[in-house]
């Protein structure tokens, strides 16, 4: 057992726990936080994916004690809420994109790094960048569209930046 | 809200209505006005309390149908809403707990808007009528100088209104309508509309609980471990490393509960999931692999339906002669179309969470798609009184068929029995995927027959492989064809008008798990038939669009659908070079999907560039869900057709996870274009209908690009 010091969505969770344990499941059982996923545990789908100071990554594929407390961890709470939306998920509501919406925390996390990187990103571009992801519902059309459409919004809100 | 419908019975009148029935309840909360309800009883003569309204003005409505993806928290209510005249922004929903008197509460079947058209609309129309009725009586006028409109019934050309909250009561008294009128379609307020989904924004910022995601003060976490090979046996285990991992509570056995009969499988229980899901990996588990590690492969599956396919299936159906028509014919054909077991696969595992309490009662918070069966499999499982259940129907992220066969619940069930203590399990992605139950496998042996002037004359279609029905209640008799595909193979169901028709099946039996799966059968034989008409066509030479034509020519429905299909493809205007169109149609859960599939040869192998689908399911509650069910369709169809299926060797399930079990990815994302057929028959299915004619279109544009006629799924598009 260690003691874990995790900063999510600007907020500081103390607690013990293994060091080997995936970020994945710190975030869901201990933080409390459960937008983010399990599908797979092997980094095949794209559930989890949170983003670490910035960068999209598969949370279980990183083990809690490997994180320390100056990083920052940003899941899908941490975009925006219901009444507070991010301009992605924005997006995603005007596309109407999930279906059952299991995946889309990981979409989402995916696509606001990805246009972090590329504020106006092709059709190749959102496919190469989004293909970790997975959706059994079959939403990639409506994904696409809604990256396009976040992209058109990104000049003027300036969601890169989130 | 939940709580209050438990207690309704205080006041119950039941009108008699053979067939319909509206019971309106009033129950006292313990508080003098208390809550009050208007209930309505469906079709079946079973008592269906959808609409609730407190005297403080709330609506609650319940849907009695879980939702995994298919939109029934935004279907049900508004076919309610529709008619009660009220703001789908304005009222709480809540899921039905599995109790009679909501009726079946099974998402399946593409069910839900064609099971509940009319009955929820009728729940609906008589309390507002009711609603109505009150009003006027209280303002001393006759009903028709009233109308209802966003929860308020109002008294026309004057200033005047009352809400529901203030008439729940007075209507509560009143007789129930026995006919209550329905909206002209014309005045749809929801239904046949574009609305978008209340429940989007859920889903988009991490707030939607699934039921993975359920919490219970005081819950335990369990990760199982299932026999590996298919009725295998526990002999021994070893958790001494397993009971080292901090945080494990207990290792203890549990019921594996299948078709082919239970086994045994060993759980960890422990404070968290991942403790639990760590040490189960470090479990040192001896299995008795049992006799099935020798002859359970799905090769000898597979061949054994290829011997099958040489002989004579049970008939089903027959127009004619068929044999001695194909005998004395020199123009036919034959071939046989093979589709592979495929894994449901949502991307949330399957998951249940449980709690038997010490006073005897149980909570079950699960993500099931029919809890009333979840409610009697629970009390049967216990050997309790179906009273003493609770079950709370939790969002599915994804199901597709698999989590309407519930052992997953089962388990939760008997794990938090032994522990005295709530217990989720969640199996981990490999033992969802390694245990299944799966699609099954199946072959349809096609035969065909040209007649005079070119004319598609008899069609044979012989169906073999494992029934569903039969694996898993054993109920078909050795001498019956199997109802299921029977009926989606019939000639009432394709309409396809041939002189001479024969349907037969031949029954393969296996112990590899089987299930339903999006579409089911429709799945399996769609891509044998429409490959095969098809085929036919060609031999005919004839137009496959133009011989569809005339096998339809007796449905005018079916040639709408047809005839929308040439008007939007001409529309896309003229292939670019390289490529070309295969076409297929299927009529499933009442509705006809037509579907076309644009392909090309690019340096990777073949590429899916568009895929046009074709929907006929008469009236909708909302355009978008359709075209958003029928996209899923598109893409778990073409993973269907174009991804590895699930096989079987020395009793083990050869797959694990989504590395070697695959669906389509964003890049092989085609583009997609998809039509209503606008028309105001009654609602066919919505969810599963879109699926069949994907694959068959996929090969029929593989042979008018190659010329190759490919009749085994999977295909491999780098390859051909």
């Amino acid at each position: 057992m260690a003691k874990i010091n995790l900063n999510v969505n600007n907020q500081t969770y103390k607690f013990e726990a293994e060091e080997d344990m995936p970020l994945l499941w710190a975030i869901r059982d201990f933080v409390g936080l459960k937008g983010t996923k399990y599908g797979c545990g092997i980094a095949q789908c794209g559930a989890c994916t949170v983003h670490l100071d910035g960068v999209a990554i598969r949370s279980c594929q990183m083990p809690v004690g490997n994180i320390s407390k100056k990083q920052k961890i940003t899941t899908v709470e941490g975009l925006g809420t219901p009444e507070t939306l991010s301009a992605v998920q924005e997006a995603w509501i005007e596309e109407q994109v999930p279906q059952c919406g299991y995946c889309q925390s990981g979409q989402i996390m995916s696509a606001v790094a990805l246009l972090k990187d590329n504020p106006s990103p092709t059709d190749e571009d959102i496919d190469a960048y989004m293909n970790g992801n997975l959706c059994r519902c079959g939403t990639y059309d409506r994904i696409r569209k809604a990256i396009h459409r976040a992209a058109g919004e990104s000049a003027k809100d300036d969601i890169g930046k989130r | 809200m939940m709580k209050n419908v438990n207690t309704r019975r205080d006041f119950i009148k039941l009108s008699s209505l053979g067939g319909l029935g509206l019971v309106l309840g009033v129950n006292q909360l313990g508080h003098a006005a208390g809550v009050k309800k208007l209930t309505v009883a469906a079709a079946e003569l079973e008592i269906n309390p959808f609409v609730i309204i407190g005297t403080d003005g709330i609506v609650t409505l319940v849907n009695s149908r879980p939702d995994m993806g298919q939109g029934s928290t935004q279907a049900v209510p508004s076919l309610i809403a529709e008619e009660l005249e009220i703001d789908l922004k304005d009222i709480n929903l809540i899921q039905s707990d599995g109790r009679r008197k909501y009726g079946s509460q099974q998402s399946g079947g593409s069910s839900t808007v064609r099971g509940l058209w009319t009955n929820l609309r009728k729940a609906g129309a008589s309390a507002k009528e009711m609603l109505i009725e009150a009003a006027a009586n209280q303002w001393g006028v006759s009903t028709d100088q009233c109308y209802a409109e966003n929860g308020k019934v109002i008294l026309k050309g004057q200033n005047k209104s009352l809400g529901y909250g203030e008439l729940a009561e007075a209507a509560s008294k009143l007789p129930v309508p026995e006919n209550p009128k329905l909206k002209d379609p014309a005045d749809f307020r929801y239904l046949m509309k574009f609305n978008k989904r209340l429940d989007v924004p859920d889903r988009v910022t991490g707030k939607a609980v699934f039921g993975i995601d359920v919490e219970v003060p005081g819950m335990l976490y369990a990760s199982v471990i299932h026999p590996p090979s298919v009725q295998g046996k526990l002999i021994s285990f070893d958790d001494s490393a397993a009971r080292k991992v901090i945080g494990v509570k207990e290792v203890l056995k549990t019921k594996s509960y299948y078709p082919g009969g239970d086994t045994e499988a060993l759980a960890v229980v422990a404070d968290n999931y991942w403790s639990a899901q760590k040490a189960a990996k470090l479990l040192d588990i001896k299995w008795d692999d049992g006799d099935l590690k020798k002859t359970l492969n799905t090769d000898k599956y597979v061949s054994d339906m290829y011997e099958a396919a040489k002989g004579e299936g049970i008939n089903s159906e027959e127009d004619g002669d068929f044999n001695a028509f194909y005998a004395a014919s020199e123009n036919k054909l034959e071939g046989i179309y093979e589709t592979p077991f495929l894994s449901h696969s949502a991307i949330e595992p399957v998951n249940a969470t449980a709690h038997v309490k010490e006073d005897g009662t149980v909570d079950v918070w699960a993500p099931i798609q029919g809890p009333d069966g979840a409610l009697s499999e629970t009390a049967g499982l216990l050997g309790i009184s179906p009273d003493k259940v609770k079950i709370h129907p939790q969002l599915l992220g994804g199901s597709f068929g698999r989590k309407a066969f519930m052992n997953f619940m089962k388990e939760a069930v008997d794990l938090s029995r032994q522990m005295k203590a709530p217990v989720k399990v969640i199996w981990s992605r490999e033992e969802d995927m390694s245990q299944g139950p799966y699609r099954p496998a199946m072959l349809s042996k096609m035969q065909g027959v040209i007649g005079r002037g070119n004319s598609l004359a008899a069609l044979s279609h012989h169906a073999v492989g494992e029934s569903i029905m039969g694996q898993h209640w054993g109920g078909l008799m050795p001498y019956q064809a199997d109802g299921w595909i029977g009926g989606e193979l019939s000639k009432d169901n394709h309409k396809y008008n041939f002189p001479v028709h024969k349907l037969t099946y031949s029954r393969v039996k296996t112990q590899i798990p089987i299930l339903w799966w999006r579409s089911v059968y429709a799945s399996n034989f769609g891509w044998g038939q429409e490959c095969f008409i098809d085929e036919m066509a060609h031999k005919a030479g004839k137009d496959p669009i133009a011989a569809r034509k005339e096998l339809l020519k007796n449905s005018p429905r079916d040639l709408k659908v047809i005839a929308k299909l040439e008007e939007v493809l001409e529309k896309q205007g003229a292939l670019p070079d390289g490529h070309v169109r295969g076409i297929a149609m299927f009529r499933s859960f009442e509705t006809m999907s037509a579907a076309a599939v644009q392909l090309t040869k690019t340096d990777e192998g073949l590429k899916v560039v568009k895929v046009t689908s074709i929907v006929d399911c008469g009236m909708h509650v909302n355009p978008d869900h359709v075209k958003a069910q029928t996209e899923g369709n598109i893409v778990m169809g073409l993973s269907a057709a174009v991804k590895g299926g699930i096989t079987f060797s020395n009793g083990k399930c050869d797959q694990q996870n989504f590395h070697n079990y695959q669906f389509m990815r964003f890049a092989e994302m085609p583009e997609v274009d998809i039509h209503i057929v606008e028309n105001m028959e009654h609602p066919g299915g919505v969810g599963e209908p879109g699926l069949p004619p994907i694959a068959p279109a996929l090969g029929n544009a593989i042979f008018n690009l190659t010329g190759k006629r490919l009749r085994k799924l999977p295909i491999d598009l780098a390859s051909v």
